[in-house]
């Protein structure tokens, strides 16, 4: 398992994957403590649309105009979320079930009215993603990671998601104190003039972009768990927010290099020829580590009222 | 029997009206059925802020369904029973449910978080199990992908029969269920004080909910049957203030929705029934944001307009009276279109007599509220409303011997 095959076929996946994972999990953290988890659930399903949209200005599947388009359609959903919220006095949770069902409805009906037979676009790699193929053909053996000419041949999503991962990573710790105080004390943020309607959106747009660029890789699901499980988990180990954080790096990274070789190797183990989906078993992987917290953790108990 | 066949015969005539297939009006049949149970369930969720559970148990059917799938190929059958497929997705919804209830109660995460783990990674293990299925390769296993995004296409006769019974027998148990559900919904205090169990109701209510997601998502597809079940009422929402009826119009307005939808996705090829049943209740949903009267976004403009048109009248008003010229240009086009200004901004003949009768108002008011006894009357001030909506013109004829004294200008 150790070998060429492994440096060549699985360690690009993982790492992507794990970065994935941890560009997700950080924003995920303070989504989750100011209640608006469901928050990345929306924004990953109004992904689709912006992507068909996307393709079909520019009349090819390459990247950049794709995560353009994606990255257009999040705020477009979190602007128009606030919109409905407001203009028909709904409930968050309301507003956004009418807003990201309306985008994705769009998304597949837009997706079956162009012609895209030809390309790989469908609604079925928007949700599972294609992590299993993001492989990288120029690695002979563990020395490749030293040799330019290989690294050059590196599945681009790599380099991709470490610049994400590095920039949601920096931004967070630029933004830690702010962002903390106005996630558990809006009113003293508020005092203290801070600006906590920009914080707000920043954290929103740092959480779209990470789940823009991971979706381009790894699919959906993996976004929508990696937002909400491993802080979850984290949340009930602890009560201090950078251990919370720093545990839901750790619990994403678990899930997903778990989750791959399972997925992976798992079904050889069992004497089946064929892997599984890596996206679902990293999403069950993370499910499980929720699981394990809600029945172990340290700091479990609700709160008495 | 011969009943029946009677009444096939009838259907199938009505159906070759719509110039559609006989399944497809009974597909459209049951979709309109099922909008219906989901529009009057969905009501009371959205009521209780859980709009969002139905996304939870609609993403959490999908390992019951590929389960379900495996047990039946175990069992040496072809996997594709409807009904044994809806009651495996029915088993691991409910499990869903209670992962949700069971995070939120015996754990510190708030109930969007639990929805969002739920979700996610129910989800998850379905796709990993749907690739199972796929590497096993066994069974009639093509179609299973289209519970995702929910499919008409080809779909059996008995399907599309299972789907109008069960769409059926849903609004037939909301409407019979409506009474308690709304009370606890409203007002659970009152609830229990009558001897209503509410978490039976609730139980009841899911149970409804999860039924119509089950039976929904062949059609629907579940990543959008959360749609059929928010869009109805939150639209109702805009037509009524009184829930009782804000109940039975999502009941119409989600079988509309069905129908429609399902009949213009079977009209022309490439619109594919579930998102098109979704886009046609989220139009009604923005229309009525739009037009609603009273609660929609054009009434409220419209109210906000007219309301600044008086302050402007009344206060370009009082400036005549007070015999000073009106400048401002909104104002000054608000009066000389009603032919109280001049262009100059001078008073009309006209205009002399309404600033009067303006400042006679204000004056009156203005006595009014100097008056402690009459403080609840003076609440009544907003510096637009004629004092005679408020006070009897005996009233006024008291006030009016105490203006005479004091000189106006």
């Amino acid at each position: 398992m150790i070998g060429a095959e492994f440096v060549a076929l699985s360690l690009p996946p993982i790492l992507i994957g794990c970065l994935a994972a941890i560009a997700c999990a950080i924003p995920g953290n303070f989504l989750l403590l100011r209640r608006q988890a469901l928050i990345g659930d929306a924004i990953s399903h109004v992904v689709l649309p912006g992507i068909v949209i996307g393709f079909l200005v520019s009349r090819q599947v390459s990247t950049w105009p794709m995560m353009l388009g994606a990255g257009g359609a999040a705020l477009v959903a979190v602007l128009l979320i606030e919109v409905v919220r407001r203009a028909g006095k709904l409930e968050p949770g309301a507003a956004m079930g009418v807003v990201f069902s309306t985008m994705f409805a769009g998304g597949v009906l837009l997706l079956e009215q162009s012609d895209t037979s030809s390309v790989h676009l469908d609604v079925q790699h928007a949700l599972y993603g294609n992590l299993e193929s993001l492989i990288w053909l120029d690695a002979t053996g563990w020395a490749s990671l030293f040799d330019m000419q290989a690294l050059a041949g590196l599945p681009p999503e790599l380099p991709r998601m470490a610049i994400t991962c590095l920039i949601v990573t920096g931004v967070t710790a630029l933004l830690w104190r702010p962002l903390k105080l106005s996630t558990f004390d809006e009113g003293f943020a508020r005092a203290l003039g801070l600006p906590v309607r920009a914080l707000s959106l920043a954290l929103v747009i740092m959480a779209a972009m990470a789940a823009v660029a991971a979706f381009d890789a790894v699919g959906s699901i993996i976004v929508i768990a990696m937002f909400i499980c491993p802080p979850a988990a984290a949340r009930l180990m602890t009560d201090r927010l950078g251990q919370q954080v720093g545990l839901s790096v750790v619990f994403a990274a678990i899930s997903a290099v778990t989750g791959y070789v399972l997925a992976g190797y798992g079904p050889l183990w069992l004497g089946f020829d064929n892997s599984v989906s890596a996206a679902g078993m990293i999403a069950t992987m993370s499910g499980l580590i929720l699981a394990l917290a809600a029945v172990f953790g340290p700091r479990r108990a609700p709160r008495i009222a | 029997m011969a009943g029946a066949s009677h009444t096939r015969n009838w259907h199938r005539s009505s159906a070759e009206m719509w110039g559609l297939g006989y399944n497809a009006a009974l597909v459209a049949t049951g979709a309109g059925l099922l909008g219906a149970a989901a529009g009057i369930t969905g009501t009371f969720l959205v009521l209780r802020k859980r709009a969002l559970v139905s996304d939870a148990i609609a993403h959490a059917t999908l390992p019951g369904i590929a389960l379900a799938f495996l047990v039946m190929v175990a069992f040496g059958g072809e996997g594709r029973s409807l009904a044994g497929l809806l009651f495996g997705s029915a088993l691991s919804a409910w499990l869903g449910l209670l992962c949700v209830g069971w995070l939120t109660h015996a754990t510190r995460l708030s109930e969007d978080a639990a929805i969002g783990a739920v979700l996610s990674v129910f989800f998850g293990f379905g796709i990993l199990l749907l690739t199972v299925i796929q590497s096993l390769n066994v069974g009639r296993q093509a179609g299973l992908e289209t519970f995702l995004l929910g499919s008409t296409a080809g779909m059996l006769y008995s399907d599309a029969l299972t789907i109008a019974v069960g769409g059926g027998l849903a609004t037939l148990a909301a409407l019979v269920l409506r009474r308690p559900m709304l009370t606890a919904a409203f007002d659970p205090g009152y609830a229990v004080a009558t001897g209503l169990d509410v978490r039976r109701v609730d139980l009841a209510m899911m149970g409804l909910i999860m039924a119509v997601t089950v039976i929904g998502i062949k059609i629907v597809g579940l990543v959008l049957i959360v749609a059929m079940v928010i869009l109805p009422p939150v639209t109702a929402r805009f037509w009524s203030n009184r829930v009782d009826r804000v109940v039975l119009i999502a009941g119409v307005m989600g079988g509309l929705t069905g129908l429609l939808g399902a009949l213009i996705s079977a009209s022309a090829p490439n619109l594919p029934t579930g998102p098109i049943i979704v886009l046609t209740g989220s139009a009604g949903f923005f229309v009525s944001l739009m037009i609603a009267p009273r609660r929609g976004v054009l009434a409220a403009l419209l109210a906000r307009h007219r309301y600044q048109r008086r302050v402007h009248l009344r206060q370009g008003l009082l400036a005549l009276a007070h015999g000073h010229p009106v400048y401002e240009r909104f104002t000054l086009r608000l009066l000389s279109r009603a032919g109280l200004a001049n262009p100059d901004g001078t008073a009309t003949d006209k205009g002399r007599a309404a600033a009067a009768r303006a400042l006679l108002d204000e004056s009156r008011w203005q006595i009014l509220r100097a008056d402690p006894a009459q403080e609840i009357a003076a609440s009544h001030y907003d510096g637009l409303r004629p004092i005679e909506t408020v006070l009897t013109p005996d009233q006024i004829a008291q006030i009016d011997t105490r203006l005479a004294p004091r000189p106006l200008t």
